[in-house]
């Protein structure tokens, strides 16, 4: 085989393997812990019936095993649903934004280091020099679904959603892209598997203090390691970087359409916003598309802020991939990452049944008024910090 | 007319947003806490759980027919359920009782009795206003059928469902 035809194979295998395998199931199981989630902050149980149905081959009870088949109960309800097109919509543009809504969330996924390296392949799809710009880039094409949807419906209240989406997502793109500026000073990357890798040598940039000289696996200690891993500069430059996480995170629950940002579709006032006129599989698309959204934004904040897959205390790479522990190690860092996102999708769960939604004007003060301001002057702090620290 | 509202004096806390934020993340984390640890338990799930046991002595549920002790059908059929019921789910359909019968005395009975249980509200003036104690509200309130037809109760469901009451009423018996 061609080495280029193996790199071609390779890569599809791991596009197909973190779309198929792990996203889009993330994506129907995110819907199913936000119902159960909710439903226990509000003292209730949620769907927890849905299981084997063994009641259907003749015996007594079922097996609800927690409801963990709701997603696929809901998968069918949503495919077997009558497909509806309005006849006063916009036809070609109502039905390019539903996919224009789920695509780019999943192609973001390209540049994020999901692993460290599995059967001596790096886990990350494109290991480009652009990094983040193409996660902003391909992100804020998501907001193209809901403009279309909002303008195809031809109708009053899509429309209001519509707009105040692309003018929310403009507000906070730039505070998006603002706040993660001291990450790439620090690191002096945009690549994200080097931003990963600066992460494992100088610690997490959510900590302030990284211990060194422990390590689990070989079992070892190095007490002169651990004294020296104290480093004031590094406990004042986690100042203005957890600006930057708060920021970063608050401005991405903004981008996701997330409550207390979530005006673009807000039930209460526009009914569904830019997905009313929307039945079936594509409301379906912009639902989910709402969720892998969300999946990929906690998904960069891992990577940012979190050290990706890298677990504390454990080994980065075994010298022989191929060999049992070289295996283990793999799906460990796989496994570590996606735990990370999950805990982060927990997050943004827990934030959306706390907080009620902001008042439009509101909304566009933080933006503007505050998150830009911050973002900006974090800039400069860390620009003062660098200079002091050890290269 | 236009009027000014008073604007709260809020502390820099208050302004800042985020102790408040913090204190709700706190208050919903420990209800999902509560709840998922099973500490505190609200929901009853329906059908292993019922509330059977907890029903108050005055429950209202479905109303039904019933005999005495002698087998013989208290419904003297004098139609006052029927007149009274607010949602005219009861029909009856009166009927003389024949000489030859031992229950002659009673001259009525129903011929037919009816309870549309969809039109049924379950208010109980039937129970309330019957001279013979004849009809019984129960503290069934599962009541289904598959169609509209098995939601009306006639008699022979009625009784069914009633049984036999003693006691209380025994001015039709021979000896009085």
């Amino acid at each position: 085989m061609s080495p280029v035809l193996t790199t071609i194979l390779i890569s599809l295998a791991k596009t197909i393997g973190l779309i198929f395998i792990i996203i889009l199931p993330m994506v129907s199981y995110t819907v199913y812990a936000e119902r159960r989630v909710s439903a226990m902050i509000q003292d209730r149980l949620g769907p927890n019936r849905v299981g084997i149905p063994m009641t259907l081959l003749g015996f007594s009870k079922d097996i609800p095993f927690f409801g963990l088949l709701q997603p696929i109960a809901d998968a069918v309800k949503l495919l077997l649903k009558e497909d509806f097109t309005p006849a006063h919509v916009n036809k070609l543009y109502y039905w390019l934004a539903p996919a224009c809504a789920m695509a780019p969330s999943m192609m973001a996924l390209a540049v994020i280091p999901f692993g460290s390296t599995f059967l001596g392949v790096p886990m990350v799809i494109a290991d480009v020099n652009v990094g983040v710009l193409w996660v902003f880039a391909v992100s804020s094409l998501g907001v193209y679904g809901i403009v279309l949807a909002g303008w195809s419906s031809n109708s009053k209240y899509p429309f209001l959603g519509g707009i105040r989406s692309s003018s929310q997502m403009i507000s906070y793109e730039l505070s998006l892209g603002l706040s993660v500026i001291p990450i790439f000073m620090l690191c002096g990357t945009l690549n994200l598997p080097a931003i990963v890798k600066y992460q494992i040598e100088h610690g997490w940039l959510i900590s302030p203090v990284w211990i060194k000289g422990i390590s689990l696996f070989p079992l070892s200690i190095n007490f002169q390691e651990i004294l020296q891993s104290f480093d004031i500069l590094k406990i004042v430059l986690w100042i203005p970087l957890f600006v930057s996480f708060v920021v970063f995170t608050i401005s991405m629950f903004a981008e996701t359409n997330r409550l207390p940002f979530d005006l673009p579709e807000s039930e209460t006032e526009l009914v569904g916003g830019y997905h009313t006129e929307y039945s079936s599989m594509k409301f379906a698309l912009f639902f989910l598309g709402e969720y892998a959204a969300m999946i990929t934004g906690s998904a960069v904040i891992v990577t940012l802020y979190f050290g990706a897959w890298h677990i504390p205390f454990l080994p980065t790479t075994i010298d022989d991939p191929f060999s049992f522990l070289g295996i283990v190690l793999g799906l460990l860092h796989i496994a570590a990452f996606f735990l990370k996102v999950a805990l982060l999708l927990f997050f943004f769960i827990w934030v959306r049944w706390t907080l009620p939604r902001f008042r439009y004007d509101q909304l566009m003060r933080l933006g503007w008024y505050f998150f830009i301001e911050i973002a900006l002057v974090n800039v400069f702090v860390v620009a003062l910090i660098l200079p002091f620290m050890r290269k | 007319m236009a009027y000014t509202v008073a604007r709260p004096k809020l502390t820099f806390a208050e302004k800042a947003y985020l102790p408040a934020i913090m204190t709700g993340l706190g208050i919903t984390l420990r209800h999902f806490l509560e709840i998922l640890s099973g500490k505190k338990k609200v929901t009853m799930q329906y059908p292993e759980e019922t509330w059977d046991q907890k029903l108050p002595a005055h429950y209202r549920g479905a109303p039904t027919l019933v005999k005495d002790e002698h087998g013989r059908e208290r419904c003297v059929a004098c139609q006052l359920c029927e007149f009274i019921c607010p949602p005219r789910a009861i029909t009856i359909i009166p009927g003389e009782i024949p000489e030859e019968s031992r229950w002659r005395k009673v001259e009525k009975y129903p011929k037919e009795f009816e309870i549309d249980m969809i039109r049924c509200i379950y208010c109980g003036l039937c129970e309330e206003v019957c001279p013979e104690q004849a009809i019984f509200l129960l503290k069934d309130y599962a009541i289904t059928g598959l169609s509209r037809q098995e939601m009306v109760h006639d008699k022979e469901k009625l009784y069914e469902l009633g049984g036999v009451m003693t006691g209380l009423v025994h001015k039709w018996n021979e000896k009085k």
